[in-house]
């Protein structure tokens, strides 16, 4: 484009051409090497988890991709004996049942008050909603003794219940629902409840027939964030559900495998892969509103 | 005229049926929790059911609390989301009405915000509030609140413990904003755009645990002259040295960590950096580029300073994130090898040594260091509004 630069990468389409591909070469290395350093890692587990107990150990992954079709090397009997033997099967099931209630109780709480927070004048409003937002950044780890306190025996007797972890998920996830319902809530046309309330529509009824339908990529957005969030915990699964081995989720399963069989790599990567997949097929079939969820919780759209 | 008898009507017929659907689901939820709070009962439900099939013998297996529980969770899966959903709009219908119906007018609309915020201000005074207070009351005046505190600021070990945090706080950080930020200004100009994204993107969804595995292997050692099965290792030993057990050897195995969280977090940073520099408007692009402005000047002077409100944004909450760090250290080391961090040593004091006052203690130690971030985070929030 400018005088210098067409003087030193000479004249026609070709070296322009040339010219634009080496200026853009580090671009593209920077780039290849990024994708395989966020690909490798994952690629090498799921390739062993595949493999022949004794060849993990034996070499490296990647030997496989010198011959990727002989077939012979290849086998699902890490996935079978992670699904019998070391109990994942009833982790899996497990996990499922801490993470749905843990998800959707909090998101019916927290779109409640949120819609408060948008569109209900109260007393302290303001306070309690600056409360809300500090509370987003209060350490779990604040919580956890005098909670283990309040489930134990002599109180509710919680510990080890999936009630009680169901509660503590959803009093954990409450401030960011809240936030994140608030931030997409308030952004609703201020028409929609002038003309309601010309109505004579109540807040209940503003609420469900009006705000609730308008509010649901944000409800989903939550809804992927703290799915993912509590499939994923380890912290409060390992507090409040504890060791015993008829409640114990996922990754409580994966940790202790870590420590018990750490060298066992046929069990550890097809049980690392194993519980990856539902959070990453979540992830991947509903990225779109995770993402909104995101954007709307830290940039203001 | 007509239209006010109508809504007699309607009221009238609702007057009736409201209380009774109340009454009934509140029966029902009380039940429900009853059988949720009960151990056996999802079990004892699946037994009926396998008498029902003409299964007797797994129906016996299943009241003697053996058997497969499979069926079991199923049970309580659906109790408690038809229990836990079904309460609270019962709860919120039903204080509703009551508020609506039972109080004059102005005393109504008074009452029912709190109706609304009412169940989540409960439970977060319950699982946030108090017991914060809780923690930090206790860390001061149990019986040796101050010796832990003594111990807690002055314990060599423990002071190893903070200069891991501060690694993990300054190289963790630095590292996810830093690549986020890279990826996001580079990918925005090659082709194959999302799918680069994509791979980033992933990680997100990967719990701790399992990113912790995935990298255990990465870093997998075997002793000299035998063929390396770990990527690391097999590349530092091509390359002519000997093999590291990486992740027992001090210094290097905490920033072999901190790796696997920025492998996590970049993702997060890149999704949000990338759209704040879509947001940037083309002319202002444009008018640089005219002025002749590389495209490094571009983005450092031009590009950077316009997502700024963004950039600190993501820096906060990573901030956040990694200080908490806790799933990576307790899966991979348990603390050992020079690795501690705070939460971890936290969790091992109370569950590993019974030493509620000293976990109390590094509990609020965390929060103290966490509060800085929470006030700006706060402060970021009056700047895109608050509800007046």
């Amino acid at each position: 484009m400018t005088a210098p630069r067409s003087a030193a990468g000479g004249t026609g389409a070709l070296s322009n051409w040339q010219n634009g591909f080496v200026r853009r070469l580090p671009l593209r290395i920077a780039v290849i090497g990024i994708c395989l350093l966020w690909s490798l890692p994952t690629l090498g587990l799921l390739i062993s988890s595949f493999r022949v107990p004794l060849d993990i150990t034996r070499n490296g992954w990647w030997t496989v991709l010198f011959n990727p079709f002989d077939l012979s090397q290849y086998t699902l009997q890490n996935y079978e004996s992670i699904l019998g033997a070391e109990g994942f099967a009833s982790g899996f099931f497990n996990s499922l049942i801490v993470t749905v209630p843990s998800t959707v109780i909090p998101i019916t709480v927290a779109a409640f008050a949120a819609y408060a927070f948008a569109w209900v004048r109260f007393p302290f409003r303001r306070a309690l909603f600056i409360l809300v937002v500090g509370l987003l950044v209060v350490p779990l780890q604040m919580s956890l003794i005098p909670i283990l306190r309040l489930y134990g025996p002599e109180q509710l007797n919680l510990s080890g219940t999936f009630l009680g972890v169901w509660l503590a998920h959803t009093g954990f996830g409450l401030p960011l629902a809240i936030f994140l319902l608030y931030n997409f809530m308030s952004q609703l046309p201020g028409d929609l409840f002038e003309t309601a309330a010309i109505d004579g529509a109540t807040h209940f009824q503003m609420f469900t027939k009006v705000v609730l339908p308008l509010s649901v990529p944000a409800l989903a957005a939550f809804a992927i964030f703290q799915f993912l969030w509590v499939w994923n915990d380890l912290l409060v699964a390992l507090v409040f559900l504890g060791a015993g081995s008829d409640v114990s989720v996922l990754t409580f399963r994966l940790y202790q495998l870590i420590g018990v069989r750490g060298e066992s790599w046929h069990i550890l990567t097809a049980g690392a892969f194993l519980t990856m997949i539902v959070p990453v097929m979540v992830f991947l079939a509903l990225q779109r509103y995770f993402v909104r969820g995101l954007l709307a919780g830290s940039v203001k759209g | 005229m007509t239209e006010s008898i109508e809504r007699v009507d309607r009221v009238g017929w609702r007057a009736l049926l409201m209380p009774m659907g109340v009454l009934l689901g509140a029966v029902g939820v009380v039940l429900g929790l009853l059988f949720l709070t009960d151990r056996q009962a999802a079990a004892n439900a699946s037994a009926v059911i396998w008498d029902l099939v003409g299964n007797s013998s797994e129906a016996t297996n299943l009241r003697r609390g053996g058997g497969d529980q499979t069926l079991a969770k199923l049970i309580a899966l659906v109790v408690a989301v038809v229990v836990g959903v079904g309460g609270i709009w019962l709860f919120f219908a039903g204080m509703n009405a009551i508020v609506e119906r039972l109080l004059p007018e102005r005393t109504a609309r008074k009452v029912i915000p709190w109706v609304f915020v009412g169940p989540a201000l409960v439970l977060l005074a319950i699982f946030l509030v108090f017991p914060a207070v809780l923690t930090i009351v206790s860390s001061v005046t149990s019986a040796d609140g101050l010796k832990n505190w003594e111990w807690a600021l002055t314990n060599p070990a423990m002071l190893a413990t903070y200069r891991n945090n501060i690694v993990w706080l300054v190289v963790g950080t630095a590292g996810a904003v830093g690549l986020g930020l890279l990826i996001a200004g580079l990918v925005d100009r090659v082709k194959h755009e999302s799918f680069a994204k994509m791979l980033v993107f992933i990680p997100l969804a990967i719990s701790l645990v399992g990113a912790s595995v995935i990298w255990r292997f990465v870093y997998a050692w075997k002793p000299g002259g035998l063929e390396q099965y770990g990527l690391l290792n097999a590349l530092w030993t091509g390359i002519g040295f000997d093999p590291v057990p990486w992740i027992q050897t001090p210094p290097i195995n905490t920033y072999l960590m901190v790796v696997i969280l920025i492998w996590l977090q970049t993702g997060f940073a890149m999704v949000i950096l990338s759209a704040a520099i879509k947001g940037v408007p083309a002319e202002v692009t444009e008018a640089a580029k005219l002025d002749g402005a590389t495209e490094q000047q571009l983005f450092l002077k031009v590009i950077v300073p316009m997502i700024r409100g963004s950039l600190v944004t993501v820096t906060i909450t990573t901030a956040i994130v990694v200080l908490k760090v806790f799933d990576i250290v307790y899966s991979l080391t348990g603390g050992r090898f020079d690795t501690d961090v705070v939460a971890n040593q936290m969790f091992l004091q109370k569950f590993q040594f019974g030493n509620e006052g000293r976990a109390a203690v590094l509990a609020v130690i965390l929060f103290i260091a966490v509060l800085p971030l929470m006030i700006l985070n706060v402060r970021q929030m009056k700047r895109q509004g608050l509800p007046t």
